[in-house]
């Protein structure tokens, strides 16, 4: 399994998401909370991309006129047909079994670990003294 | 050949032969946009009235919609405005890369046949028209006008059918299927005959109001209910042209359904339009063939949104029973229910079948052929 350097700890802040290009795939990687996600960026209901989906959290209601919404920021709601996934498994929360975006294992890695190699970051400058996110492919 | 893997090389081969989409929604730029087409005359009605229809809000909507603008989360152009206000935008992120050879401008806002003051819907209408041709269709080719019109005013609907039906930026009339009355009646009649006689199409985009509840049980609770109640409304329009002999009447007609709740429902009023002729056909001598049989020859479907059965193949059924000719493919775009032409239709189609549903059932619908 290769290893991708493939963002800065620091420069997705909080609840934001952006999209990088590993081996051809187009990954959308997420920051939760300052823990990071990487989907693949496609809906696979139609195929829409989820750059643009919102952050959402967990709504749930027992009886009419009694909600909860909880989890704030933990799901991604896709921008077309509105269908919603937990960011950290990819799962669909209405068709977990079926439906869900491919996801992949993403580390926090230090840069003097990192300039050890063996990885790839073609283009990407690796310093010693920062942390990166680091996408295994 | 995994049927995912046939449906892509069956897609790309459709890509580029070209895609027709029966339904694009464009909108003015601003507020005010429509009111640079208007009739200098109808300014002051414009600025001080605007728009009041049969419906309990003059500016919203009778129902919260599922999201902002009705519209897609990523087709807000970066330039600033509303989804579908944009032609650039439009061109980058839709005509282009679906390699869309014709798509059909449905306007459902600002609204002109709706209006409640019937100088100033005829006048909205033109408007509307004006806009659609100049701002639209004239510098994008692969774009054709709907001509709106006032339906309620028999005669003002006329004469901009007569303004316009030979205009080649122009595909079709727009009609709305939320009529005063069922749409067969003879007070349309001449709508018909017109659109007959200069061969155009006649589209049934869902939406608008009427002052009736949009269900034959009174007014629903939710947005969900009252969408998921275009079929019902669907299935009472033609229902009505077919039963009150309009087909047989104008047999060259071509009547479009767009957005009326996919297709599903299509064979099912069918099977009972007919068990019901055999059984008592002799309450309306004026439909001399089985009901069926003018849903196959005068009538088509657009697809979306897309009928989604659990099996996939069983939407292939639903294809044979309405007809393979009979259905044409539409996004809806820039609208939240999008279908993508790659992954609406779950199942494998051959190319024969793609070559229909994507392109050329469309052209003999709008006569483009």
């Amino acid at each position: 399994m290769a290893r991708f350097v493939v963002a800065k700890v620091g420069e997705i802040p909080r609840g934001e998401q952006k999209v990088v290009r590993v081996k051809g795939r187009e990954i959308l990687l997420l920051n939760v909370d300052d823990e990071y996600a990487a989907l693949l960026n496609r809906c696979p209901h139609e195929g829409a991309k989820l750059l643009c989906g919102a952050r959402v959290g967990l709504l749930e209601s027992d009886e009419p006129g009694r909600f909860s919404y909880t989890r704030q920021g933990e799901f991604l709601r896709c921008p077309w047909h509105g269908w919603e996934f937990e960011i950290r498994t990819g799962q669909s929360w209405c068709d977990p079994k079926d439906t869900r975006i491919k996801n992949y294992d993403v580390k926090i890695e230090p840069g003097e670990s990192l300039a050890k190699g063996p990885y790839v970051a073609e283009s990407f400058p690796v310093h010693v003294e920062d942390s990166y996110i680091v996408i295994y492919l | 050949m995994s049927d995912t893997a046939k449906r892509e090389v069956a897609v790309a081969s459709a890509q580029k032969l070209g895609l027709f989409d029966a339904d694009i929604h464009p909108v003015p730029k601003s507020g005010t946009e429509i009111r640079s087409y208007l009739a200098p005359d109808w300014h002051g009605h414009f600025d001080h009235y605007r728009e009041f229809q049969r419906k309990p809000f003059a500016n919203a909507n009778s129902y919260p919609r599922a999201v902002r603008a009705l519209s897609r989360r990523d087709s807000w152009p970066p330039g600033g405005g509303l989804p579908g206000s944009d032609l650039e935008f439009m061109r980058e992120q839709h005509l282009d890369p679906y390699n869309i050879e014709c798509g059909v401008l449905q306007v459902l806002d600002p609204v002109g046949n709706k209006l409640r003051h019937p100088g100033f819907a005829a006048a909205m209408c033109s408007a509307i028209n004006d806009w659609q041709a100049l701002a639209w269709a004239e510098p994008e080719p692969r774009l054709k006008g709907s001509i709106i019109v006032p339906q309620e005013d028999t005669r003002a609907a006329i004469r901009e059918i007569e303004r316009l039906g030979r205009s080649p930026l122009f595909r079709q009339i727009m009609i709305s299927p939320r009529s005063e009355e069922p749409l067969g009646r003879p007070r349309y009649w001449p709508i018909y005959e017109a659109a007959e006689a200069l061969g155009i199409s006649v589209t049934l985009h869902v939406g608008g109001e009427n002052g009736f509840p949009v269900t034959p049980a009174g007014h629903p609770s939710f947005f969900f209910e009252q969408r998921e109640s275009h079929v019902p409304a669907a299935e009472a329009v033609l229902t009505s042209l077919i039963l009150e002999g309009v087909i047989e009447r104008f047999p060259r007609l071509r009547v479009i359904t767009v957005e009326a709740g996919g297709i599903g429902w299509v064979p099912a009023l069918s099977w009972r339009l007919d068990h019901c002729w055999e059984r008592m056909g002799g309450e309306i001598p004026q439909v001399r063939k089985p009901p069926s049989s003018y849903l196959r020859s005068n009538f088509w479907f657009s697809s979306q949104p897309i009928d989604e059965p659990e099996k996939p193949e069983h939407l292939r059924e639903v294809f044979d029973w309405v007809g393979w000719d009979r259905i044409l493919f539409a996004t809806d775009y820039p609208h939240w229910d999008f279908d993508d032409p790659k992954y609406a239709v779950k199942f494998a189609m051959t190319p024969a079948e793609q070559q229909m549903f994507f392109r050329d059932n469309a052209r003999t619908a709008f006569g483009l052929q």
